[in-house]
């Protein structure tokens, strides 16, 4: 099942993905269908409880291509960072694009969901503790690049960098997250293509990595990287990152004011 | 009357690396040299996931492998209108009035709040910190927000450390590099910070440039004046065969208010990030920022 979070007539609505439509579940208007159109997406994710925001670990060169163009020797370990809520935005949403920046590119990533607090997991039962994946595009803007606990925040964190979405789609429907096709699209054109199954790090081993010595709790998410392909986007270029089986997320860049 | 619950973070806790001139001097020449290439422009900052908040009062698990912890005071910035606190038991009623016509250059900032926050020791700055920053229950929260008004001029604060009652460091926050209205701007120029969040100005070094470092057993206690003081004691971690997912450990789980417990967790040796090459900034730049 696809599960989505919107705004429509007011309000704030968990939905599903029914017959090319937004089945919603609130109560009120249960049942009632909506067109994809006709909401505003917001990141397919529900609230944290009190005293726990959400966990959002993200990976740097996880792809095998990019070690190999890069000539890097694959890492011995997870390149890790963290991000926060804050930079997360919404399906069909707006990415601000800075004055006076040169570089400024997408990464499209398979973003993993966990379902269950997890602690100390193994690799063999870690795909037990995802919810559910959706697609992630964490932006990065290359001028503010530095070599301090990098990537940077500056470069990782930025509102409205971070679109996720457009659907959670649960994890019982995605038996092998790692044989995906990934892509990405500018203004029509195919920009990235990869595949999950070039994970350096794979999904359960990423799981077991984190939960070793932190624990991970529902909602909590893991962008696990993205394969060679990045260009630089300009102010009023659609960018589509998609993911078979996921979904496909539409973002398009907009300049700053 | 039972004393009111411990103060827990609602949002997203910040910290920032290097915001102290006497550990700022002591990293000039080697901030000029590979892999760092130049002293940082922006605030450096990290974040402390939820599973590292420990309340005021709770042991603090310490990785099976890890000799020692570093204690790392610090002072955060809570954001927020003060009156989203007033239900808090854990927030001072009544001194809820005295945010009222704050400055500008704080402006959304509820109150204050002493953290410990620990982390294994790292010698390399170059890359992100998680598995030295973010094991489980490696942030001690103060047990109460204190409005800023309150404490008046922040820059004439110092914090003192004291580990099992013998006095180890003082922080004097007049001798922060940005201060906290310039490291707000400056992290606000990319970044909002949501109610509930904490922005911390950054911990000190010793003169020497290492930190006060605590083993098990030992009692950590943060204070400065007008605050609670943040007591927590180091416990060695259940072992991984130990307690299931869940169990209980420490002195303030009571609460169902904090959630879960923060389980002591698998140890990781606490070594410098592996070498992921140095030919970055000379790639095609085609490829994910790494």
């Amino acid at each position: 099942m696809k599960h989505a979070r919107i705004a429509w007539a007011g309000g704030i609505h968990d939905a599903i993905e029914a017959d090319g439509q937004l089945e919603l579940l609130t109560p009120a208007f249960k049942g009632r269908r909506v067109g994809f159109d006709d909401v505003i997406w917001l990141p397919p994710l529900a609230p944290m409880p009190a005293h726990r925001p959400r966990t959002v670990l993200a990976l740097g060169l996880n792809y095998a291509d990019h070690a190999k163009e890069l000539a890097f020797k694959a890492p011995d370990e997870p390149l890790a960072f963290l991000k926060s809520a804050a930079s997360l935005t919404g399906h069909r949403g707006f990415t601000v694009r800075p004055a006076g920046v040169a570089f400024m590119h997408y990464e499209c990533e398979l973003a993993v969901v966990i379902g269950r607090e997890a602690r100390r997991v193994a690799k063999a039962d870690a795909l037990d503790f995802v919810a559910g994946y959706t697609v992630a595009n964490d932006y990065a803007i290359r001028d503010y690049l530095e070599n301090w606990y990098r990537p940077n925040l500056k470069v990782k964190n930025r509102d409205t960098c971070t679109p996720i979405g457009p659907w959670l789609v649960d994890a019982a429907d995605i038996p092998d997250p790692m044989a995906l096709a990934l892509r990405t699209t500018v203004n029509g054109t195919v920009t990235q293509q990869g595949h999950t199954r070039d994970m350096i790090f794979d999904v359960p081993t990423l799981i077991e990595y984190f939960s070793a010595f932190m624990t991970l709790y529902p909602g909590d998410l893991i962008l696990t990287g993205t394969p060679d392909g990045v260009v630089d986007c300009r102010p009023g270029d659609v960018i589509v990152t998609e993911i078979e089986g996921v979904g496909a997320l539409v973002n398009t860049i907009t300049a700053q004011g | 009357m039972t004393a009111p619950p411990p103060f827990q973070p609602d949002g997203t806790v910040y910290g920032t690396l290097l915001n102290f001139r006497c550990e700022a001097a002591l990293w000039a020449d080697r901030a000029a040299e590979p892999p760092y290439k130049g002293a940082p422009r922006a605030p450096v900052l990290y974040i402390k996931t939820a599973n590292t908040f420990t309340a005021a009062g709770a042991a603090i698990p310490l990785p099976a492998r890890a000799p020692e912890v570093e204690v790392g005071a610090s002072v955060g910035l809570v954001f927020g209108n003060f009156k989203d606190f007033w239900p808090l038991p854990s927030v001072d009623r009544s001194l809820f009035a005295m945010n009222s016509g704050l400055t500008d250059t704080l402006a959304g900032v509820a109150g204050l709040v002493l953290l410990n926050d620990l982390s294994l020791p790292h010698t390399s700055y170059y890359r992100p910190p998680v598995k030295f920053r973010n094991p489980d229950g490696f942030l001690g929260v103060g047990p109460r927000v204190v409005p800023l008004a309150a404490v008046g001029d922040l820059a004439a604060l110092t914090l003192t450390v004291r580990i099992n009652g013998e006095l180890r460091q003082t922080v004097p926050l007049s001798t922060l590099v940005r201060d906290a209205a310039t490291l707000l701007a400056d992290v606000r120029d990319f970044q909002t910070l949501l109610p509930g969040d904490i922005l911390m100005l950054g911990t000190d070094c010793l003169d020497d440039g290492t930190r006060p470092r605590a083993q098990v057993g030992d009692r950590i206690e943060i204070s400065a004046p007008g605050f609670q003081p943040l007591v927590n004691t180091i416990v060695r971690e259940v072992s991984a065969d130990g307690p299931p997912l869940g169990a209980k450990q420490g002195a303030a789980e009571s609460g169902s208010l904090f959630g879960p417990s923060n389980p002591a967790q698998a140890g990781l040796e606490p070594r410098a990030s592996a070498p992921l090459g140095g030919s970055e900034d000379t790639a095609v730049p085609s490829v994910g920022v790494p």
